[in-house]
């Protein structure tokens, strides 16, 4: 399996101060990673650099063997996002939403609504739900938009910014069991950003744990949880599992 | 989107109707100039020409570089102000005279009407008639006159000062104010003041106008000011005007709509009818449906342009912090003139008439458009702003598909703000003769008419009714569905 993600050396800043400098990581492609860190430990800056949205101060990301390229717009659309607290368009409905993307890039309709159809039976949404807007729908339902949103343009990679996070427990551990069902099915590389450690084990076969702008550990999930490279990453397995 | 392009297409369609221009007659906001534009209207009319009555300008100027411009045709200007105020003769000339030096700028006196209103010394008739008083000359030697003139009478050099030694009185009257100064004669307070020969005031209180017998004061003639290029016809109609006026009865004139029922159309009317000209009078509706148009026309283009540019503009520079405060901020700087100022402001540029007041009111329609445009865009949901870059949408697709729906209801209120505001302004732009519903309301104020006064405030105020109706049926129509639901849910 090659390479998904390449960071080496990577460093940060905001105005004169690093949220970290000098990560290197490799992420394997085709399942998925998780970030894990509490907030302010750089995890989401580090997702940001994947799609562009930020670059780094030093150091080079690489994504599929190659650097990130100069047309982002395009490049952005080989990549899905998905994002805490939903990310619906309001004025849209589902399927507004959903098929948007393909819309832009010209798809005709039939591939369109053949896309829409088959994301939404994954993802066990009725598909009369895709004239309604993201208002009228549950937490849980807004989030399984979200991703088929995502998945929409078969994109190479997926990106999530703590998407389950403001979902109840119940409903997020039938999310959890849909993204894995859904994971199995597409296998897309996915990088995955989330403060919840055990919400990490579960979906992510390798684990990348952040603390203060360092990488305290990366590596299998099943290396990690058998053999923690320090204190705190024992400490936090202890709380949190 | 496509809904709202397609109504801001029908409203700039509806606005931008052309009529054919007819002769435009104008008059300065005095009550004389009125009655004499009335009256070069009639007179025009009854030759079956078509007349546009361009009413209350504010004054020599506007009148007269309008009429240069073309904005307008004709008006009644007097000799003595052509002389010192437009053309700057260092010495009188006569009618003749001012018409080689207005030649060249495509203008023509016509014959003078017969009146001269200039400066004139008034007493009540009974008090000039105990000292036996009839010219100015005897003044001399009077002892114990107790007299006021105004401010200005006072200083200017064609006043007192050159009077005194003109006629050698060696004595110094007092200042008052000049609305003040008839009633204190009426009053009994004062025995002599200064007036000009055709005040309507002269025979209300029946006042003896001492004659200029050392002829002092410059000569006043009122006569119409023509361009050369208006047809042949308008001008020989005009000319049977001539010389059929006196300042007597330029005064009744004048007292008659001051003091009695008359309105300048009527006052004209009875004159005209003593030459033989018959006129019939255009009905009322007419002219406020005139008005109505014309000031749909103006709120109407500065309403849609402004929405175009500001709108565009918005769009152009929120993505740019310190560019957008800028603009917002030079926008709130328009909004801070005064309206009037502004309008004065644009006639060196932009001349006088339509669109200068277009201009005028399409600057201060930005600034409601642009601040509502720019704050909605700029605080349009982060996460949303995010998530709509990182899925790869390019700028023009963000801003297609993503700031502009979610801005639109903002958008829209600011739009709605502007027209509104817009209504009441472009009363104001009938100062400087672009017509509307502020010309009533002008010509009801020169006049103290509260009634004239209402005949352009009410049709104002419900059209600015009607268009909050009508933005609260486009808001309804255009709103995305998402937000017309929340509606009816609250």
């Amino acid at each position: 399996m090659g390479d998904c993600v390449t960071f080496k050396e990577v460093g940060k800043c905001f105005g004169d101060q690093w949220v970290f400098r000098h990560v290197s990581l490799t992420l394997p492609e085709s399942e998925v990673t998780a970030i894990v860190g509490a907030s302010g430990s750089g995890k989401t800056t580090l997702l940001q650099l994947v799609n562009g949205v930020y670059t780094p101060d030093e150091g080079a990301v690489s994504v599929m063997g190659k650097p990130i390229p100069e047309d982002l717009t395009s490049f952005r659309k080989r990549i899905g996002y998905a994002v805490q607290g939903v990310g619906l368009f309001p004025h849209m409905t589902v399927f507004q939403n959903v098929s948007l993307l393909a819309r832009l890039q010209g798809w005709n309709k039939q591939e369109i609504d053949t896309r829409s159809v088959e994301l939404m039976n994954r993802m066990e949404l009725s598909t009369e739900l895709l004239h309604r807007y993201p208002y009228q729908l549950s937490g849980g339902q807004q989030q399984r938009v979200g991703l088929c949103r995502a998945l929409m343009l078969r994109p190479q990679m997926l990106l999530l910014d703590e998407p389950f996070s403001a979902i109840d427990p119940i409903t997020r551990a039938d999310l959890h069991a849909h993204f894995a069902a859904l994971q199995l099915h597409e296998g897309v590389s996915t990088l995955l950003v989330t403060h919840d450690l055990r919400e990490a084990v579960k979906l992510a076969g390798f684990l990348v744990i952040m603390a203060d702008g360092q990488i305290v550990q990366s590596g299998r999930t099943t290396e990690v949880l058998d053999a923690p490279a320090n204190s705190y990453v024992r400490q936090l397995l202890d709380t949190q599992l | 989107m496509r809904r709202c392009l397609s109504i801001f297409v029908l409203l700039w369609g509806f606005v931008v109707y052309s009529d054919v221009r007819p002769l435009v007659v104008a008059s300065k906001d005095f009550n004389e100039s009125y009655i004499l534009g009335e009256m070069v209207a009639q007179t025009l009319e009854s030759k079956g020409l078509s007349v546009e009555r361009r009413f209350g300008l504010g004054g020599t100027l506007i009148c007269f570089e309008a009429l240069v411009a073309g904005e307008i045709d004709v008006y009644v200007e007097y000799t003595g102000t052509i002389e010192q105020a437009i053309l700057k003769l260092p010495q009188r000339a006569s009618v003749k005279q001012l018409n080689e030096q207005l030649k060249h700028r495509g203008l023509q006196l016509l014959s003078p009407l017969g009146f001269n209103n200039t400066y004139a010394l008034a007493m009540p008739e009974a008090a000039a008639e105990a000292r036996d008083l009839r010219r100015i000359s005897q003044l001399q030697d009077q002892i114990g006159i107790r007299a006021m003139v105004s401010h200005e009478f006072l200083k200017r050099e064609d006043g007192w000062p050159g009077l005194q030694t003109q006629y050698g009185i060696d004595w110094l009257p007092e200042a008052i104010e000049h609305g003040l100064a008839y009633q204190a004669i009426a009053d009994g307070t004062i025995d002599l003041t200064d007036a000009y020969s055709t005040d309507g005031e002269l025979a209300r209180y029946q006042l003896r106008v001492l004659e200029d017998d050392k002829d002092f004061f410059p000569k006043y003639l009122a006569v119409p000011l023509i361009r050369r290029d208006a047809p042949q016809l308008a001008k020989d109609a005009l000319i049977t005007l001539g010389d059929t006026i006196d300042d007597s009865k330029m005064a009744a004139m004048n007292a008659s709509v001051l003091f009695s029922e008359a309105d300048f159309s009527s006052a004209a009317q009875s004159h005209l009818e003593t030459l033989g000209i018959t006129y019939k009078p255009v009905e009322n509706t007419s002219t406020l449906r005139r008005n109505v148009v014309r000031h749909l026309y103006l709120t109407g283009v500065a309403i849609v342009s402004a929405t175009l540019i500001g709108v565009l503009l918005s769009l152009s520079v929120f993505r740019i912090g310190w560019l957008s405060r800028s603009v917002v901020y030079v926008a709130g700087l328009l909004q801070t003139i005064p309206s009037i100022a502004l309008l004065a402001l644009m006639i060196p540029v932009f001349g006088i008439g339509v669109f200068p007041a277009i201009i005028a009111l399409f600057l201060y329609s930005l600034l409601p458009i642009i601040r509502n445009s720019v704050t909605a865009l700029v605080t349009v949901d982060p996460v949303l702003q995010r998530v709509a870059k990182a899925m790869g949408m390019s700028s023009y697709q963000q801003v297609r598909h993503v700031y502009l729906p979610l801005a639109l209801p903002s958008i829209l209120a600011g739009i709605r703000t502007a027209a509104v505001i817009s209504i009441g302004t472009a009363t104001l732009a009938a100062f400087i003769g672009a017509g509307g519903l502020g010309d009533p309301i002008v010509t009801g104020l020169s006049l103290n008419d509260t009634g004239l006064i209402l005949q352009g405030a009410i049709p104002a105020a419900l059209m600015a009714v009607f268009a909050e109706l009508l933005f609260e049926a486009i808001e309804r129509f255009a709103l995305p569905k998402y937000l017309r639901s929340i509606e009816t849910i609250s």
